[in-house]
């Protein structure tokens, strides 16, 4: 098995054949063939590569493999529809990455559970935790007045991809994915999410630090979908922010910060979440940086410490976006900005945040 | 079409028209309109999610037709750019778009007025922050946006919104 910085040069490989070839999904494409390689499936980075290459560079009408289509009515009806069907069937949502994934013919299903005309599948709700219907869109977060109460859910929702891909991609769908540059599990990370599922054995809580387990995997069984993410509302004194690089909008970011504090007063923190998107397999919590601000004043001197940890917890490899120091120096910077952020927050002053382009 | 899987049937009001179609479930959005339609006005770029020239409206809200599969259409309602132009004249984002030479090669252009419908029905005033976030999935490789811009400004505030 290759060890973990071999498997993350890999990653950054697929990333710079992403940038050529103007297609992010290209590049995932060759981010799955390593997940296989990882997991011993050896035949798969070369074809999947050469696959991506192909179809991305052809400049072609891209279609999927042929696929048998079913309507779940229900999410009951979805679990056992995809029971019966079995390992050849994927459910869709949004389809904002599967979709691209069964053009480049690197997920090949033979049947498509559709989960977007199950009614009542998209809400946000208020009512002491916030809750998420699974199928509830990007761009309805980004809007809602209700997920505003915690603002790190803005800053990630409305920040995603671009307005068209908002409209389609769903919040359940992305963490179902797994992506390691994926926006929200940072921040459902730094927030305690709690995960709703429903599989053929009934339904289940799962905390999000639980429910991710590595690089596009997550602890879902087969047939088993999510039918909620609820996000606890925090207590007074306590604000977040997230913040990432990205070359342009549609692409991937480069780096990604998400901080949760909650204070004791003005100036002493109680409480902080700091994780970092993207420079590794899955969003890495930063223990060392939560300790810097545990129950300490939030001076100038210890941002600049949780700068560093934040730097030292990620794992850059060098590609077309940037050398790993640039990276890194990156996390660091966004890092500062949203420990920033996050404590006006808290202090109950109102500050937009938006992702860095560059 | 391998044998044993059977077409989906698609309804959707597509600019005004109601159609009804059986098609494969792998025909994609931006084939529907075209292949099925013949509405060639949605143009396929990248392919690959990332161009937004195939930007189309799904029930009023902008998509890249390109990412989103013809039976996730069904039952709605779609705006293309031939349902822009009312009785032969031109939609004022359309003269907008003319009036200031808002494109390169235009092949793009489609893309880029279904995006700039959508922003400015969200901001009829848009400030330049809201316009660079508006056509954010359509900015992608070439230069000479400052036309495009110019013309998004220059439509804004004169009725340049759906239905008008």
């Amino acid at each position: 098995m290759p060890a973990r910085r071999q498997i993350l040069r890999l990653v950054t490989l697929a990333q710079d054949f992403a940038c050529c070839t103007l297609s992010p999904h290209a590049s995932k494409a060759a981010q799955f063939a390593i997940i296989f390689h990882r997991r011993e499936i050896p035949q798969w980075p070369q074809r999947s590569v050469t696959v991506a290459l192909a179809l991305a560079g052809s400049g072609v009408g891209m279609y999927p493999r042929s696929f048998a289509y079913h309507r779940a009515k229900s999410y009951p009806d979805a679990v056992s529809l995809l029971g019966e069907l079995g390992e050849d069937a994927k459910f869709l949502a949004g389809g904002q990455s599967l979709i691209p994934l069964m053009k480049l013919r690197l997920s090949t299903p033979a049947h498509l559970v559709d989960l977007n005309f199950i009614p009542g599948t998209s809400y946000i709700r208020s009512n002491g935790v916030l809750r998420f219907g699974a199928l509830t869109r990007h761009s309805e977060i980004a809007s809602s007045a209700d997920a505003a109460l915690l603002p790190i859910l803005h800053d990630c929702a409305a920040g995603i991809a671009d307005p068209q891909v908002r409209h389609m991609g769903t919040i359940a769908g992305s963490i179902a994915e797994a992506d390691p540059t994926g926006d929200w599990a940072p921040v459902l990370l730094a927030t305690g999410a709690t995960v709703k599922t429903l599989g053929p054995n009934g339904g289940r809580n799962i905390q999000i630090e639980d429910f991710i387990r590595d690089a596009y995997t997550t602890v879902l069984e087969a047939a088993e979908l999510i039918t909620e993410i609820e996000v606890p509302l925090r207590a007074e004194r306590s604000g977040g922010a997230y913040i990432a690089l990205k070359r342009c909008a549609p692409v991937y970011a480069s780096a990604s910060v998400a901080v949760q504090l909650t204070m004791n007063d003005g100036h002493s923190c109680k409480d902080a979440r700091v994780y970092l998107g993207v420079l590794g397999l899955t969003a890495t919590r930063v223990n060392a940086a939560e300790e810097v601000l545990h129950n300490q004043a939030i001076t100038p001197e210890r941002i600049a410490k949780v700068c560093e940890a934040v730097m030292a917890a990620a794992e850059p490899t060098a590609d077309m976006r940037g050398s790993a120091d640039y990276k890194r120096h990156a996390a660091g910077a966004l890092a500062r900005l949203a420990v920033e952020a996050a404590l006006k927050r808290a202090r109950g002053e109102r500050v937009e945040v938006a992702h860095l382009y560059a | 079409m391998p044998e044993g899987i059977p077409r989906v049937r698609v309804t959707v009001r597509v600019n005004g028209k109601q159609y009804a179609r059986d098609v494969e479930p792998r025909t994609l959005l931006v084939q529907f309109l075209r292949e099925e339609l013949s509405l060639t006005g949605t143009h396929i770029g990248c392919d690959t999610s990332y161009c937004g020239a195939c930007t189309v409206l799904l029930n009023g809200e902008s998509v890249k037709s390109c990412t989103v599969f013809a039976f996730q259409s069904d039952g709605g309602e779609v705006l293309t750019v031939e349902g822009l132009a009312k009785d032969g004249k031109l939609h004022p984002l359309q003269q907008a778009f003319s009036d200031c030479h808002g494109f390169q090669c235009g092949y793009c252009t489609p893309g880029f007025l279904m995006s700039s419908i959508q922003l400015l029905e969200e901001h009829p005033h848009p400030t330049e922050s809201d316009i660079r976030k508006g056509i954010a999935g359509n900015t992608c490789r070439c230069t000479g946006y400052q036309n495009i811009f110019k013309a998004i400004r220059a439509a804004a505030g004169q009725g340049a919104e759906i239905g008008d």
